[in-house]
């Protein structure tokens, strides 16, 4: 058993400050259980998000120690105790109050994305065939919880705020495994150039660095489609052979 | 007047947004109908995510054996023919072509050599029968779900909580939430009303259900004159995590077992070959080798007894445990490290099989599943019962309420199989969505009772009034909620009896009471507190139900074990127990004689015996 301060967030849209609480901490707990013994025992109304506590359903999203991190993923022991833990929201993201921010533009983008249109199926029982070599790529991408932490790092949605311009690595990654998906038919590639703006993507890599869920998000969703955008728009060759070859 | 509240209109109003809920409010949306879907956190954050083995659907990719018929008799001997045998019926006969439809809306199943969807073993299924992607299929089927419903014109309200659901004479037409972003209180009218609500596991100590599952869809139904069925049978899944003391109950899947896992007490022995029931005898392994060679897909042989139903494993663990033959926190040891004597690159193997398992205990517990066993103890799971329903519609006995999901009881009799939960969404989501609105159709809007509005809304806000009054002194929910968690726990857990359960009756009647007189503070912007004090009085509710249905039932099935009637008994096997309110508010038990199986269905069963 260990004593360890927590100086967390309270506030709201309007602003807020840290304030520190003081509790103990006993073998095996992660950062949620003590925000849980802090909300029931010192603050009641402590706002947070939670819901599996076992890293499969991306709600307990939060900056601790400045780095974007689950809260029920991130055990006691791996943080120094001998000065406070900071606890704050998802800063890319307005406060709604205390440790929740409002996310719903998250949802509002993945809306303008084109859905999955798949090919006809393969057998006459409406069913399709596809081998395992050919989807784990996709499965991969299709681990997202939608935390949002990858949008939460990523400085063109947090420092430069072009919510409006770029959707931000979760809906690349989205679009990724949609376009990768064996059975789909649809193109979003336009839209992945101009209106869901790809290239202010610089391939830093911080959503990689912070996925909790360990998907390669920069080198096999986004280099990828960055490179069929610039395959589809800016070959001059590939350009030249779509305007020439004979039309099916 | 309650005029000034927010009002929304639909046709059809589904109040949670889990694989039951989705899949309602896309067939609704896909009848034609404005459609309305409440959820009580952020959407595709439901309980449905956690799932992790599979959805069982007799497809029969990797066994042309198996087939509905197979299913059906699984079903129904795994609930201890308590089941509503035509929900057993619909359920095995539709899965396959919702599991299909999921695929053509874009989930991505992990495939068999020939590219199908690869289905795995499971415990009280015969044949490999769950579809799955690797051990995270909850969150393949709410996404998929999820990705789909956007584009449908379904209108979301995320983090909202309904507090009571609103009546014009005997019809539901609506109900009363609050959203817990600014505390609002908003009135959705409806031709119809969904409950897919899940689950009640907060009514337990040790549980692998999150802070949304208080019962909210059982109770507001019984407010509203619904009755619940089946309440006394609670699955204790028998492998939830033990150690470190902060994940106690995180559920660790039956996959593990289904890829070979073994259970061991603390001497080493698996002690599941000791206790195998007479009517599982026929289909279990008579010696660990033959197991084995069930879990690598070998046609010709039994499954281990790890296999054996949820309800037999979690007892006989709490018997070693008792018996002071468990581990050193109290489970015992399920152990998948040990199958590198029979696989090369073992360690590999379980990791693309197993992949959130063996992340979830390197995370969580310092632990790593290829190299050692992991230490396990029943949890607090599932609840069989819920709302009863019409089989076909999923309509309730109040006349524009339907129910789905684990919300709704029948399908899974005395104790449900594994992989029977996600194919029972997405089923009975389907038929729920489609009836309700027809429903709505058929009897469009109804009028909404103000003084009802106003009286819920005044409710709700009263720990707030006690808080202001209190001023620091008074007690808050949490206590109360953790109090009832406890008592829950040791009186009416795994093992029960009569005294212990009456002495839970009377603890229920003191709680309510200091239920009733909780205080909160601060204001109503995502106030956890004011929320935890709502969640209540519903937790309350299904834990009296419970209560009082175990003790209604004098014997022992399925997932309800008395230790004063330990055995089956023959009477109390063609009945379900049925709970409703009576009109002073107490609440009535009564027994309902279970209908005859049709002659076809009973020939089904007793060919696959």
């Amino acid at each position: 058993m260990k004593t360890v301060t927590f100086r967390i967030w309270r506030g709201d849209a309007g602003g807020g400050k840290f304030t520190d609480y003081t509790t103990d901490v006993s073998e095996g707990m992660v950062v949620l259980d003590v925000v849980h013994k802090i909300q029931a025992t010192q603050a009641n109304d402590l706002a947070c998000r939670w819901n599996c506590k076992a890293g499969k359903c991306g709600s307990c999203s939060a900056e601790i120690n400045g780095i974007p991190r689950l809260m029920c993923m991130t055990r006691m022991n791996t943080l120094p105790t001998d000065q406070p833990v900071t606890l704050e929201p998802m800063r890319a993201f307005p406060n709604i109050r205390d440790l929740t921010t409002d996310v719903s533009w998250n949802f509002r983008v993945k809306t303008k994305i084109k859905k999955f249109n798949p090919r006809k199926p393969d057998a006459p029982d409406g069913t399709w065939r596809m081998q395992q070599a050919d989807v784990d790529r996709v499965q991969e991408f299709r681990k997202c919880i939608e935390c949002f932490l990858c949008q939460d790092v990523c400085h063109v949605l947090r420092d430069h705020h072009k919510h409006d311009e770029f959707i931000g690595p979760r809906f690349l990654v989205y679009t990724a495994a949609l376009e990768m998906h064996p059975l789909d038919t649809e193109d979003r590639l336009p839209e992945l150039k101009q209106a869901q703006g790809i290239g202010f993507c610089n391939i830093t890599k911080c959503c990689t660095k912070v996925c909790p869920e360990n998907i390669t998000i920069t080198d096999n969703a986004i280099i990828p489609l960055k490179e069929r955008v610039v395959d589809d728009f800016y070959d001059p060759l590939g350009w030249l052979w779509k305007k020439l070859r004979p039309k099916v | 007047m309650a005029t000034n509240y927010e009002t929304f209109e639909y046709d059809v109003l589904v109040i949670g947004a889990g694989g039951a809920g989705l899949r309602a409010a896309i067939e609704a949306s896909a009848a034609g109908v404005k459609v309305g879907l409440i959820c009580k956190s952020l959407l595709g954050k439901a309980h449905t995510v956690m799932a992790e083995g599979g959805m069982a659907a007799a497809m029969g990719n990797v066994d042309d054996r198996d087939n509905w018929r197979v299913h059906f008799a699984d079903t129904m001997r795994g609930g201890q023919y308590v089941n509503n045998w035509r929900m057993a019926e619909l359920h095995a006969k539709e899965a396959p072509e919702r599991v299909h439809e999921l695929e053509a809306w874009g989930a991505v199943f992990d495939r068999t050599k020939d590219g199908k969807i690869l289905q795995r073993n499971f415990g009280g299924h015969r044949y490999p029968r769950l579809a799955h992607v690797g051990d995270r299929t909850g969150l393949e089927l709410i996404r998929t779900l999820q990705d789909h419903g956007i584009h449908q014109g379904i209108a979301v309200h995320m983090e909202h909580t309904v507090v009571t659901l609103l009546k014009d004479g005997d019809r539901v037409v609506g109900a009363l939430g609050y959203d817990r972003e600014r505390g609002r209180f908003k009135i959705f009218k409806a031709g119809a009303v969904v409950m897919a609500t899940g689950g009640i596991g907060r009514a337990f100590k040790i549980t692998s259900n999150s802070w949304e599952y208080t019962g909210d869809g059982q109770s507001l139904a019984y407010d509203a004159g619904a009755e619940l069925m089946d309440m006394e049978f609670v699955q204790f899944h028998p492998t939830g995590m033990i150690w470190p003391p902060s994940v106690m109950g995180l559920l660790v899947t039956e996959a593990v077992r289904g890829e070979g896992g073994v259970l061991r007490n603390k001497d080493g022995k698996r002690f599941m070959f000791d206790d195998i029931p007479d009517n599982y005898k026929p289909q279990t392994a008579t010696d660990p080798e033959e197991g084995w060679r069930y879990t690598q897909g070998d046609k010709n042989a039994k499954r281990p007894p790890e296999l054996l139903t949820r309800d037999h494993v979690a007892r006989c663990i709490n018997r070693e445990v008792k018996a002071g033959r468990g581990s050193p926190h109290g489970g015992v040891f399920l152990d998948i490290a040990w199958i590198k004597e029979k696989l090369p690159n073992a360690a590999e193997h379980i990791k693309r099989k197993l992949p959130s398992m063996y992340h979830q205990f390197k995370q969580l517990a310092d632990l790593d599943i290829t190299q050692e066993p992991m230490e396990i103890g029943p949890t607090t799971h599932y609840i069989m019962g819920g709302i009863r329903v019409n089989g076909d519609s999923q309509m309730s006995n109040v006349p524009g309420l339907f129910a789905a999901g684990e919300a709704a009881a029948g399908l899974h009799g005395a104790n449900r199989l594994g992989g029977n939960s996600l194919s029972d969404l997405i089923v009975f989501g389907k038929r729920a969505g489609e009836f309700a609105a027809k429903f709505a159709k058929e009897h469009g809007a109804g009028r909404i009772n103000e003084a009802q509005v106003e009286e819920a809304a005044r409710r709700a806000l009263e720990p707030f009034d006690r808080g202001a009054k209190a001023g620091g002194n008074a007690e808050g929910p949490y206590q109360v909620q953790h109090d009832l968690q406890e008592m829950m726990q040791s009186l009416v857990g795994i093992v029960r009896r009569e005294d212990e359960m009456a002495r839970a009756l009377d603890g229920i009647g003191k709680l309510s009471q200091r239920a009733g007189q909780v205080a909160v503070f601060g204001h109503r912007e995502y106030n956890p507190g004011w929320h935890t004090a709502l969640d209540l009085k519903n937790l309350l509710t299904v834990s009296e139900a419970i209560t009082r249905s175990a003790i209604e039932r004098k014997e022992s099935r399925g997932g309800h074990f008395r230790e004063d009637f330990p055995n089956k008994d023959a009477a109390d096997g063609k009945v379900n127990v049925v709970v409703r309110k009576n009109s002073d508010g107490t609440m009535n038990v009564r027994r309902e004689t279970i209908p005859d199986l049709p002659a076809e269905l009973k020939q089904v069963i007793e060919e696959m015996k």
